[in-house]
């Protein structure tokens, strides 16, 4: 196994007009390859940060960022991620097939290769039948479904998820909760997937690292052993349980540093 | 029936009696349409007990139009029930609109055609009050002609209004436009390219657009000559500014979401502008266009007051104007509008076309 991502003391400092806001502070995490990673933590921990640090979005002011061996930018260049917004962001003007084939005009590919790639993604999302339709005539859930199709069509072996199915309800949310792990399992990509649902980072994850916020660090990193073929009801399973409340322990131990404050 | 329904029945019927009594000091057989329709329109009042449809009213407004039209010129002096008349006959078309509207409002896409009818019946109704009155009130033909003496003017000039409007309207308004508009844009693009020319030429822009038209038309004679391409060329200052400003807005219109995916996929400049920003911007772009459509035909109109050929829309209204020919001036003020509706409606239709996802287009 290699390291997909590896950071060593990473750190990343905005500078704005109240001061410097430290956004992530002495973070060390290594990713290994077909990995399931959440990002738990309350908002301002730095979860969607490190992310997009991952991403070359943002770019760290400390510390050392390896992405498949590689500097975060040349990582980017060599399109080795795909990316999935809290929001679909799916363009308007495009059908949801023309979304979909967005990244493989931009990289490329013919048309006839968009076409299979297209195809395949689209039915891997369980969206076949929806391709004609423009994103605002689809409802959220499937408008995110299109978008993870989007980010996985042109096969990059990283998926980066930023809160994928916040802003969906419960229901349609442990649907794709369960979808995606299928998903993973066939397509044996390395995830990483920022969450505020102890349940959902604990039911989707190998690994879950929780952070805490001023300054965003990693407070404690849980190895889970859930097996890695998951009904929706492991959730009630001694063990599921115990991991979560480790979780919660680990989010609880952040909280009193901010109330001391 | 509505409060203001039940209120414009009541005046139009009441009008209709009272008129009606009154018009029965003059000759039975004199005016008999006049009389009929005001008969009618007092017999309308059985509508607070038994309902008249919505087209009884329409069909009252349209007798009524006809009937003070052909009564325009019978009386001497213009009787008092004449102008009722006139008032009741409007009364009633208002009344049929507000009707029609009410019973259209729900599903307004699928009477397209209904729809339409709203204005014209709008429209027509101005037409036939200004014809009356301008005739029946011997309204002075220098302070506002008749309708039907400035389209008697327009059938017998097409000539001429044809001339002025290729050389106008084609030539200076069309060419100024592309150009302007084609300018805009492109300056745009460049200013969203570099820093430098941001802060260079937009201050710039807005330098130019603020040159008052009146002051610059002239020079634009004595730089391009007295043709069309002065003309043209103040059409394209006005046009130019409009444009750059909304293509620098539009441009700047995509999400941080929108754009940050863009740079995942490791797109260049021009693949994120092409595939992203300016479809993203086409709404402003669309925005400029369409308010440039009207602004062009103002300038270049105005531009040939200050020195042109013997031919123009501009030229005719200054010259006509001065030979005291206003139905002319009028007849060239029509032909602008209608120029310049088209025009309008034209782009109106492509921008349905193209930014059919944005919400003020799909109705969401």
């Amino acid at each position: 196994m290699s390291a997909v991502v590896s950071a060593q003391n990473l750190g990343l400092t905005f500078r704005t007009n109240d001061g410097d806001v430290v956004a992530l502070s002495d973070v060390n995490l290594t990713i290994e390859k077909g990995e399931f990673v959440s990002f738990i933590g309350p908002s301002g921990c730095g979860k969607t940060t490190f992310l997009r640090t991952i991403a070359d979005l943002e770019q760290p002011t400390s510390g050392t960022l390896d992405i498949n061996g590689q500097t975060p930018e040349q990582a980017r260049k060599a399109r080795a991620y795909g990316y999935v917004f809290q929001a679909p962001a799916l363009y308007p003007w495009r059908t949801i097939e023309k979304n979909v084939a967005l990244p493989l005009e931009i990289m490329g590919y013919t048309s006839a290769q968009q076409a299979e790639r297209v195809k395949r993604t689209m039915d891997l999302v369980n969206l076949a039948g929806f391709e004609k339709k423009y994103p605002w005539q689809l409802s959220g859930g499937m408008q995110q479904r299109a978008s993870i199709a989007r980010a996985l069509a042109f096969d990059a072996d990283l998926l980066l998820m930023d809160e994928p199915f916040g802003a969906l309800d419960e229901i349609v949310r442990d649907h794709l909760n369960s979808e995606l792990l299928k998903l993973w399992e066939r397509t044996q990509k390395t995830i990483c997937f920022v969450t505020h649902s102890i349940p959902e980072a604990v039911y989707l994850s190998t690994k879950i690292v929780v952070m805490s916020p001023r300054p965003g660090r990693v407070t404690d990193i849980i190895e889970s052993d859930l097996p890695r073929a998951r009904p929706l009801d492991i959730r009630e399973s001694p063990e599921f349980l115990a991991i979560a409340a480790r979780v919660r322990d680990g989010l609880r131990a952040g909280h009193s540093y901010e109330e001391a404050v | 029936m509505s409060q203001l329904q039940f209120f414009l029945a009541l005046v139009a019927g009441g009008l209709c009696a009272a008129a009606l009594a009154l018009s029965l000091v003059t000759p039975f057989e004199q005016g008999l349409l006049l009389k009929a329709f005001l008969a009618l329109g007092f017999l309308s009042l059985i509508r607070f007990f038994v309902p008249l449809g919505l087209w009884a009213d329409g069909a009252f407004a349209v007798l009524g139009a006809v009937a003070v039209l052909t009564a325009i010129g019978v009386f001497a002096p213009t009787p008092a029930f004449f102008w009722m008349a006139l008032i009741a006959a409007w009364l009633f078309a208002w009344l049929f609109v507000e009707r029609l509207s009410k019973a259209l409002a729900p599903g307004l896409a699928d009477n397209a055609g209904l729809g339409l009818l709203i204005p014209i019946v709008f429209g027509v109704t101005i037409l036939v009050a200004w014809e009356a009155i301008t005739r029946a009130g011997n309204v002075p033909q220098v302070i506002l002609p008749p309708p039907s003496m400035i389209w008697a003017r327009i059938t017998a000039s097409v000539p001429t209004l044809l001339a002025d409007f290729q050389q106008t309207f084609l030539k200076a308004v069309l060419i100024g436009y592309a150009l302007g508009c084609g300018l805009g844009f492109v300056v745009a693009i460049l200013i969203d390219r570099s820093p430098f020319l941001k802060s260079g030429l937009l201050p710039l822009g807005n330098f130019v657009s603020a040159l008052p038209i009146v002051g610059v038309a002239p020079i634009m004679v004595m730089w391009f000559g007295f043709d069309w391409p002065s003309k043209a060329a103040v059409v394209v200052i006005m046009t130019f500014f409009p444009m750059l400003v909304n293509t620098v807005a539009g441009l700047n219109a995509s999400s941080a979401i929108e754009r940050d995916l863009m740079r995942t996929y490791a797109a260049g400049y021009w693949q994120t502008l092409m595939k992203l920003r300016l479809p993203a911007a086409g709404p402003f772009i669309f925005n400029a266009l369409k308010i440039n459509s009207t602004l062009a035909l103002i300038g270049a109109i105005v531009a040939e007051f200050f020195g042109t050929p013997i031919v123009g829309m501009g030229f005719r209204i200054s010259t006509e104007v001065g030979r005291m020919n206003v139905d002319m001036v009028w007849a060239e003020i029509a032909v602008a509008a209608v120029a310049g509706s088209v025009f309008y409606g034209v782009i109106v239709l492509i921008e349905r076309g193209v930014t059919f996802w944005h919400p003020s287009v799909r109705g969401a």
